[in-house]
């Protein structure tokens, strides 16, 4: 889409603001640091951008995958279990195997999830709604099932230290999470990928026509999104240090509120990762402010609600071509 | 025989119940606009899917280059030089030009990574060599509808196409637009490629194409020159005198107005439309595909709404309606598309049949289950539909029994008007004249009947009075000996030429 | 003969399938099949099934409901904290009315300004976990005079030797499936979800339909909440969470589909009373309750192929 917008009007000017009316959310995003930076004088702080950004990376992190789902025109509602089984395994089996074999199967458990999920899209035909919330159901009675009730705990402390490199104020987590995202805008922008990523999206039957192969696709994109989710749930399990069975719990409905506030459609074909950096940034930024104001939590959960029926009722305003 | 491109040989396709295509053989010479005509159920969208690779031949087959061919599917198609660019496009809006020019096969490197330079290099060429006034890199999405038109035959540069199909090309053009696209047309025309030209539009068939062949009913009636004919011929081809012409026409005694339009307008679909229809008469509503017919009628029964005019009822003006004010004052619109507007395919034939009047066949809110069924008997008999039973699924029937049952529906009400779009559109013959008959007998008993239609015969064959309709406008009127085919091709082409003059 | 096997097979598999379930369970567990056990699974179902129903009519017209898991909570808490300060009765009316409005706002949001119905209701689903943490102040309320109210009788009487949440339960998907198939309203949410075009086409305002579906499933969950208090005597802020997914999950395993314009009130009643079932058969199987889970995913995969591809007349897409 870079390719598209830069290009498409002479002046630079002009692009700026074709930018902005495609990802509105920045000029939000813009509008709230405004407000809390006034409203706070610990808001505009390096520490505490720093905290933003790594209070922001977990679901980021499962933003990025969703994103590329949602552009397809599906949607995932499993990550939160998958992130806390691939927490839960790469800390239970640590004792066993040491610690990088241990992360890696948590990896691969996501990724297998991921590809179990897509191929039952691909294969049953059913809407992705249904098989990931048996997914969202089912896995998490995985996570107890190897887990049981009680938190699992890491042995060796090194182990949360991991994580624990920064780069400024800027944390390993949120510094993933923005070179993760910007790879994936690479891939959506860039590559064969990507670009079939909007075409299924968009227009299924016309990329089936032009021979791409939409089952293969859509199940490689399921297989990333269970991927990230496991990356998202090994990251906290550093970061805690111990794997709670109900890690991630409705962490689901964070990342579709992040992705859709950016801008992205749930009904496929629109969006970025630009965007989806923006819902991302918004709601931490929200979040964060909200709590540095000292405003009891329900305000924050009030507020949510309410700015995602506004960005949807903005969204409809500024493209009414909604319905494509 | 090298100067024919492509070939058809007596291809025959039979669906369930209707042979699509019958023997048909044709054939496309390189530099030449060959024009594939013939009205809706003709069989046109069937060879065109035939030759796309969509629809698979029971019989017969394609020689392309000489040789016997099979396509397998749109890909396989393109990748031979086959491009079918239909009504609906297929194209991503999110993606841009050049993206869109090669959907599915762009350029890239081992690791799936695009070779953008190459890609907007090679699709530059295409647009440059057809002299469109976009670049590569645009969204397609922000493209007038005339312009991603224009990024689809780019690929027949992109992919050196030898056959090009168009599919109503000019559908949702305006005149300029529809200029353009014919300067690409001969462009293409002079480098050699084949083009097989489908439309409605007849002015348009003899300004573009070289040679013109007829299709109905599945056949080939013939193919001529189109230096050597006239419209009159091809549509005469086109309708046939062979088929069961007979009409019956309902006694022309009228009663009071009961529907009055006035100057009804909505921008961008019609203008200024006024007409009139009176107790026991029929209306006709003649105009080809695109002409503003349906639109008007759907205005009126409210499902559109207007920018302006007015409508009267008995007399009464009745400003915008809402469906349900329209169905209770005793309005009845059997729409266009029967799957779409006209029935809830899960639902039985019961259940759709009271579906537009719940409160006649309710009390206090809870259905009247007998005097559905008695209904649903009544209609199932007096209309011989067949169905298993009241809560069969009216998918599993056939279109004619379908259509049936979207007529059962607004006739169990007593309607003092209905509006048939299209009723015999995609239906068997028998059911056709069934319902021709059920035309004749309604206005009889003293309804108003408004019959959409773009099948001249039947028009002319059913009304009283015959109103002309050609881009959004109410062109012509017709009454008693001047309604002829003559009188109607006239009035429509002649508005179409000096539209476009 | 043989083609009949295979009907029965591709229409009622599921329940086939369930009862083989039942029969295996049976065997292993004495206790199963028992009435007090039977009764047990039902009380425990009649909450969540009392919320499937109105949620089924939402389902039906092709929108979802995800706001009522937090709409239980937060009705439950008003139910409990008003019934402290105001009285049984008023309380439940209360209750009610605050669950109408809800679901009527929801309905406006979705049937009128034609938004989104997973992303309104999930919007839905925060503000109310904020609302309740707003009214009840992050802590659980109790109902003071357990002992003397007959609050109780909702959620832990008898009559007939039947719990009352059971008969309620009963009652509840008999009026709605009444509704359904006999009133007008009814025939206007099968209508609009199996063809929103051609209904309104045949006059039916569908924005009114859609807004109507959310004020039945406000009005359910607003019983539902209800018969939670009542059993509880309590309630936590958290005593909802979740609960929406298993309510969708019932609607769908019975076979209802998220398109619209197909399933009913008898199924979703089978669908969540499955879910009970197999819940507690696994539980007296000696397995962990998580167990449960696992088999719901296989379960509601399963079932929503097999009916999807006896549509289809084929197993893969």
């Amino acid at each position: 889409m870079s390719l598209a917008t830069e290009s498409q009007t002479g002046s630079p000017l002009q692009s700026v603001l074709g930018w902005l009316l495609r990802n509105h959310i920045w000029v939000f995003l813009a509008l709230t640091v405004v407000v809390f930076s006034l409203a706070s004088p610990y808001f505009l702080t390096v520490n505490n951008i720093g905290n933003i950004l790594t209070q922001g990376a977990f679901i980021g992190i499962l933003a990025i995958g969703m994103t590329l789902v949602m552009i397809d025109g599906e949607i995932d509602l499993s990550v939160g279990a998958i992130l806390a089984l691939a927490s839960a395994l790469a800390i239970g089996l640590q004792d066993h195997m040491g610690v990088w074999p241990a992360v890696f199967l948590g990896l691969m458990s996501g990724a297998a999830l991921g590809f179990v999920n897509g191929t039952l899209v691909a294969l049953s035909g059913m809407h992705s709604f249904i098989v990931t919330l048996g997914g969202l159901i089912g896995i998490r009675g995985l996570v107890f099932v190897y887990s049981g009730e009680n938190a699992l705990m890491v042995q060796d402390f090194s182990y949360t230290e991991i994580p624990e490199i920064y780069i400024g104020p800027i944390s390993l987590t949120a510094m993933l999470f923005l070179a993760l995202a910007l790879f994936f805008q690479w891939v959506l922008s860039s590559t064969r990928h990507g670009r079939e990523t909007y075409a299924v999206g968009d227009n299924i039957e016309a990329a089936h026509d032009a021979g791409i192969n939409v089952k293969r696709h859509k199940i490689i994109n399921f297989t990333i999104c269970g991927t990230l989710a496991a990356v998202c749930g090994i990251l906290l399990s550093m970061r805690l240090g111990t794997a709670e069975p109900n890690a991630g719990k409705i962490w689901e409905l964070w990342t579709i509120i992040a992705v859709v506030l950016g801008g992205t459609r749930l009904q496929g074909g629109f969006g970025s990762m630009w965007m989806t950096i923006g819902g991302v940034l918004t709601l931490a930024v929200l979040r964060n402010g909200l709590r540095l104001l000292n405003t009891p939590n329900y305000v924050e959960l009030m507020v949510m609600g309410g700015v995602l029926v506004l960005a949807l009722v903005l969204d409809k305003l500024l493209n009414h071509k909604g319905d494509t | 025989m090298d100067d024919v491109i492509l070939k058809v040989e007596g291809i025959t396709k039979t669906f369930p119940g209707v042979k699509a295509l019958d023997n048909v053989s044709f054939d496309i010479r390189p530099g030449e606009v060959h024009a594939l005509v013939g009205e809706n159920g003709a069989g046109k969208s069937t060879l065109m899917k035939a030759l796309a690779g969509l629809h698979k031949p029971d019989s017969g087959q394609i020689v392309y280059q000489g040789a016997p061919t099979e396509v397998t599917g749109p890909l396989d198609a393109r990748q031979k030089g086959i491009l079918l660019i239909h009504q609906e496009l297929s194209l991503s809006p999110e993606l841009s030009v050049a993206e869109n020019i090669y959907l599915g096969a762009w350029p890239t490197n081992r690791f799936g990574v695009l070779k953008k330079r190459e890609l907007r290099r090679n699709a530059s060429k295409a647009l440059e060599a057809l002299g469109c006034g976009f670049g590569p890199d645009v969204r397609v999405g922000t493209l007038s509808v005339a312009m991603q038109q224009m990024v689809e035959i780019a690929r027949a540069e992109a992919f050196s196409a030898n056959v090009v199909i168009f599919d109503e090309p000019t559908a949702s053009l305006t005149d300029t637009e529809k200029d353009q696209l014919f300067h690409t047309i001969r462009g293409l025309k002079a480098r050699g490629v084949g083009i097989v030209y489908i439309s409605h539009k007849m002015d348009e068939i003899f300004d573009i194409t070289d040679r013109i062949t007829v299709l109905r009913d599945g056949q080939v009636q013939g193919t001529v020159d189109t230096a050597d004919t006239d419209l009159n011929q091809v549509t005469r081809m086109m309708i046939g005198r062979t088929l069961d012409t007979f009409f019956v026409k309902a006694k022309a005694e009228f009663g009071e107005e009961v529907l009055r339009v006035e100057e009804l307008s909505k921008s961008g679909l019609f203008q200024d439309v006024s007409f009139s229809v009176r107790e026991g008469e029929v209306l006709g509503l003649y105009g080809l595909v695109g002409a503003g017919r349906s639109e008007v009628v759907e205005t009126v029964f409210g499902v559109r709404r207007a920018d302006g005019g007015k409508i009267f009822w008995k007399g009464g003006d009745i400003a915008l309606p809402t469906p349900r004010q329209s169905i209770d004052m005793g309005m009845a619109l059997v729409p266009e598309s029967r799957k779409e507007q006209g029935l809830v395919l899960m639902m039985g034939g019961r259940e759709n049949t009271s579906l537009p009047h719940l409160s006649l066949f309710s009390e206090l809110s809870v259905m009247n289950r007998p005097k559905e069924l008695a209904t649903f008997e009544k209609y199932r008999s007096a209309l011989s539909i067949k169905t298993t039973g009241p809560d069969q699924a009216v998918s599993q029937l056939s279109g004619g029994n379908q259509q049936k049952f979207v007529l059962a529906k607004w006739l169990c009400a007593d309607p003092k008007l209905i509006i048939l779009d299209e009723p015999t559109r995609g239906i068997d013959v028998g059911s056709k004249s069934a319902i021709h008959e059920l035309i004749a007998d309604l206005a009889e008993r003293g309804l108003a009947v408004i019959v959409i239609s773009s099948e001249m015969p039947e028009v002319l064959g059913v009304s009283h009075r015959v109103l002309a309709m050609s881009e959004g406008a109410v062109v012509a009127e017709f009454e008693g000996d001047d309604m002829t085919e003559e009188n109607l091709i006239d009035a429509v082409s002649h508005h179409r030429g000096e539209a476009a003059a | 003969m043989g083609q009949t096997i295979n009907g029965v097979l591709r229409r009622h598999g599921l329940i086939l399938a369930f009862l083989v379930f039942l029969g295996g369970v049976a065997l292993n567990a004495d206790a199963f099949l028992t009435p007090g056990n039977i009764l047990d699974v039902l009380r425990q179902v009649s909450i969540t099934g009392m919320m499937a129903l109105g949620v089924t009519f939402v389902v039906l017209t092709g929108r979802l409901d995800l706001s009522v898991g937090s709409l239980l909570t937060l009705l439950t808490v008003i139910v409990v904290d008003q019934h402290n300060i105001a009285g049984p009765f008023p309380a439940i009316v209360m209750t009610l009315l605050v669950g109408v409005a809800v679901g009527a706002f929801n309905g406006l949001l979705v049937g009128f300004v034609g938004l989104n119905a997973l992303i309104v209701t999930l919007a839905m689903l925060s503000f109310l976990q904020g609302l309740v943490l707003f009214y009840s102040g992050g802590s659980n309320v109790n109902v003071a005079n357990a002992q003397e109210t007959w609050f109780g009788v909702f959620g832990r009487g008898d009559f007939l030797g039947l719990p009352v949440p059971v008969i309620l339960f009963l009652v509840g998907a008999v009026i709605a499936g009444l509704v359904l198939q006999f009133t007008t309203f009814g025939r206007r949410v099968y209508g609009v979800g199996g063809n929103e075009t051609a209904s309104i086409f045949s006059g039916i305002d569908a924005r009114w339909t859609v807004f109507w579906t959310y004020v039945v499933s406000g009005f359910t969950t607003g019983v539902a909440a209800v018969i939670m208090g009542s059993r509880v005597m309590g309630a936590q802020n958290t005593i909802g969470q979740g609960y929406e997914l298993t309510v969708l999950a019932g609607v769908i395993l019975g076979g209802t589909s998220l398109l619209g314009g197909s399933g009913s009130i008898w199924r979703t009643v089978i669908g969540i009373s499955m879910l009970g079932f197999i819940q507690n058969g696994l539980l007296l199987l000696g397995f962990p309750y998580y167990v449960q889970w696992l088999v719901t995913w296989a379960v509601i995969i399963i079932a929503v192929w097999i009916d999807l591809g006896a549509k289809r007349g084929r197993i893969f897409a």
